[in-house]
């Protein structure tokens, strides 16, 4: 037991998302004691291609703990951890030496091995990732990302076959540096974050060298693989001395965060995508309609406990690109006022198919459309089908769900950055038809990184008691009558199948 | 009916540019976009500056939209965006206090409901967002119009119905009590809207300290005070929230 142990009175963690990178300090009642938070860089190299500076995700990461220590003013030794909570599959390769990424990262809504995947695909078949890893091949996950890397950066291959070079989804890249970088920094990715690589065997929980061999992946570069939720090694500045202790790619921190410990629970959240999850117990479920078979998380030795994902790749980011490219709103809330402005979508759908279509249809030859456009459309029925896009893609996952699990759910728990959004939230409830709830802590993702490094190092002693801190702070309860919602589910369904067949084998 | 002043008209186009998406413009933009003389432009600008409608910013000498406009307006914040970046501050003054929250800001002389987080007890309870309050009955419409004279100004004798044998219907009475709270810093109120229950709040205000809303907790009188005064340890918790989302916005520095 450290010294400061009788100081232990807070838990911190990093919530690196794809927007922007938060740390969160948590009392042991899991309030809100300090916040702070800082956006990055979108860097679109070309179309289809999304790119993050890590240099600069690390220099947010030390900015905002150290902003967030000063708000409340804390010293290091008033914690008795820290948690990391990340954007998922985004790729960083870096050397090992020097520290110094040898590319900018390769974001998972970029859909550059688009033609990779397909070779793969061609040559090994979809039934081996299926079976091995839960996961259809897919621009979507870091291995073919990995591959890409490597195949364009001349002599790369060679130095990461030495161990030169060191690959790592954010998670990694932040606790090496974290805890020292190229002076002894541990190379070391946990569970979840490894399940999202194409590369890790999802029963053995190790890296399969079948899929390294058919990604063209060499074991010299890849991290340790460890459970969710224990030390990984001790921070240096600015938080000396404090161990590193829970690392989760954010969907599953937000599992954890909204307390869905038994097999049934379930969460979506809503950021720049959307990530449906149900907790299915100890034991896989393969899915045949459209999702992911994936880690809900391993806390330290205990059993890992897995998952069903629907994973939506473009819902606050169609938000953001309505603020951002077409200039109709000066920040994202103020979609709401503008989508208040008409009573309805005036018959107008988009699909924002910018990444090719996720869950549960998996095309990435699909490319966006607004579909049903007359000359009556104006900017505020575009922002209703925008928000609308968000609820109709989140339907289609949840009547996968359904199936796969062979059960119904009853309500839904929702948290995420576009939560605040009140209209949203009551057609979402209008379209699923079940009600839509919130937590009080909004910030699960952050939660439950601390949850998890909490854990670790006993500040909390089991997940019961976690449960005890989740309390409804909204709920919305549908009011859409049947007729309604199935014939704007029938419009959507007819919106995504203009999609499809976009991008053509040649491009 | 007489013509329309033409000196007006370009002072309503000034303000109307300023108000756009870039909120701050030199004399020389100004002009160009008016197609007008600079020192035409110039010599409104003076004008609108010295009754308050604009100010210049010191450090790039540009124009932008003045306090007393910013009064005036009911929504300078967009209620959406006031709930988005409220979020954390409103969920954690929830836990601490154990009560619901609301959010609220003037809209046409009433209280609207912008925010509402639950009591974190888990019983079932509505959401009350978009719903709108008089502004003399809830202590959300206290804080919000103790910081908005002209508003009290307005009030015209018999102007204020009554709810409860507590509410205050007198004009004189109620304007006293908005100066005490302008000088406090936090409204409440007890019984003066339903039988039995009190609400305390405060006001939030935004990077120029213009009040842009207020949030406020409610329950039942038992709870929130002793006798007929909020405890004290709730008054803090609305003022600490409050002023964190002030900071958020910009108002007072970390
Ligand atoms: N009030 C709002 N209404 C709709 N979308 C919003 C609102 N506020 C934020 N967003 C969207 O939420 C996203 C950010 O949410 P967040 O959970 O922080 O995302 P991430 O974790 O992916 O970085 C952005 O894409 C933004 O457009
Ligand atoms: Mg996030």
């Amino acid at each position: 037991m450290g010294p400061g142990r009788l100081n232990w009175r807070y838990v911190a963690s990093i919530d690196q998302g794809t927007a922007s990178s938060r740390c969160f300090v948590f009392d042991d009642r899991a309030r809100i004691v300090s916040v702070a938070q800082h956006e990055h860089r979108q860097h679109f190299p070309r179309p289809g291609w999304v790119e993050h500076d890590p240099e600069e995700i690390w220099r947010n990461v030390e900015l905002v703990v150290r902003v967030a220590l000063d708000k409340a003013d804390l010293s290091p030794t008033d914690l008795c951890a820290l948690g990391i909570a990340n954007q998922r599959e985004t790729t960083v390769l870096w050397d090992r030496r020097t520290g110094a990424p040898v590319h900018n990262a390769i974001n998972w809504q970029d859909t550059r091995t688009d033609r990779l995947c397909r070779e793969i695909t061609r040559e090994h078949g979809q039934e081996m990732f299926r079976e091995k890893t839960g996961l259809p091949v897919s621009t979507y996950f870091s291995g073919p990302k990995i591959r890409w890397l490597l195949d364009h950066i001349p002599g790369l291959q060679e130095r990461a076959e030495a161990g030169e070079v060191l690959f790592g989804t954010i998670d990694s890249w932040l606790i090496w540096n974290l805890t020292g970088g190229p002076g002894g920094g541990r190379h070391v990715t946990d569970v979840t974050n490894a399940s999202r690589t194409l590369l890790m065997n999802l029963q053995a929980l190790d890296w399969d060298p079948a899929l390294l061999d058919a990604i063209g992946v060499p074991a010299a570069m890849l991290p340790e693989i460890r459970s969710s939720s224990e030390p990984y090694g001790e921070a240096g500045p600015p938080i000396a001395g404090v161990p590193v202790a829970s690392a989760l790619g954010d969907q599953h921190a937000a599992l954890v965060g909204q307390t869905c410990f038994n097999p049934g629970d379930a969460k979506c959240t809503f950021g720049t995508g959307s990530f449906f999850v149900l907790n299915t117990g100890e034991r896989p479920v393969t899915s045949s309609n459209g999702l992911l078979s994936t880690l809900a998380y391993k806390l330290g030795s205990a059993e890992p406990v897995y998952a069903l994902e629907g994973s939506i790749a473009v819902t606050g980011a169609l938000v953001q690109w309505f603020r951002d490219n077409l200039g109709l709103i000066g920040s994202a809330p103020e979609i709401e006022t503008l989508a208040l402005t008409v009573e309805d979508n005036g018959g107008c759908y988009f699909v924002p198919a910018f990444s090719g279509l996720f869950a549960p249809h998996w095309r990435s030859d699909a490319r966006g459309v607004i579909a049903g456009l007359t000359g009556y459309i104006n900017k505020g029925h575009l922002a209703r089908a925008v928000l609308e896009a968000t609820a109709w893609q989140t339907r289609e996952v949840m009547e996968a769900m359904n199936t796969d699990y062979g059960r119904s759910l009853s309500a839904l728990r929702v948290d995420g950055g576009m939560t605040p959004n009140n209209l949203l939230m009551q057609f979402l409830a209008d379209v699923l038809d079940v009600p839509v709830m919130r937590p009080i802590v909004a910030e699960t993702v952050s939660l439950g990184a601390a949850y998890t490094a909490g854990l670790a190092v006993g500040f909390w002693q089991g997940t019961d008691g976690l449960r005890k801190n989740w309390h409804r702070a909204a709920e919305w309860l549908p009011s859409m009558d049947t007729g309604a919602r199935e014939r704007g589910y029938r419009k959507w369904k007819k919106a995504v199948a203009r999609t499809v067949d976009w991008v053509d084998d040649d491009e | 009916m007489p013509g329309r002043i033409q000196s007006i008209e370009r002072a309503a186009a000034i303000l109307r540019l300023l108000s756009g998406r870039s909120r701050r413009l030199g004399v020389a933009e100004l002009a160009g976009e008016l197609r007008l003389p600079k020192g035409t432009v110039y010599g409104i600008l003076r004008t609108l500056q010295a009754v308050g409608f604009v100010e210049q910013d010191r450090d790039s000498g540009k124009y932008q939209l003045g306090p007393a406009l910013l009064h005036m307006g009911s929504s300078y914040l967009d209620g959406n965006e006031l709930r988005t970046r409220a979020l954390n501050w409103a969920d954690g003054l929830a836990t601490r206090s154990g009560e619901s929250v609301r959010i609220g800001t003037l809209h046409e002389n009433q209280v609207l409901i912008v925010h509402h987080v639950f009591r974190p007890d888990d019983t079932h309870q509505a959401l009350e967002v978009g719903s709108l309050l008089p502004v003399h009955a809830t202590a959300l419409g206290k804080a919000l119009l103790a910081h908005h004279d002209y508003l009290v100004a307005e009030l015209a004798p018999g102007s204020l119905p009554s709810y409860t044998p507590a509410t205050v219907t007198d004009v004189y009475r109620f304007r006293s009590e908005l100066e005490a709270i302008a000088q406090r810093g936090w409204a409440v109120e007890v019984g003066e809207l339903f039988h039995g229950s009190a609400s305390i709040a405060a006001p939030i205000e935004d990077r120029r300290r213009v009040t842009v809303g207020a949030m406020s907790i409610a329950g039942p009188i038992e709870r929130l005070c002793d006798g007929r005064q909020p405890r004290a340890e709730f008054v803090d918790y609305v003022m600490e929230a409050s002023r964190a989302v002030s900071r958020e916005l910009g108002a007072i520095p970390w």
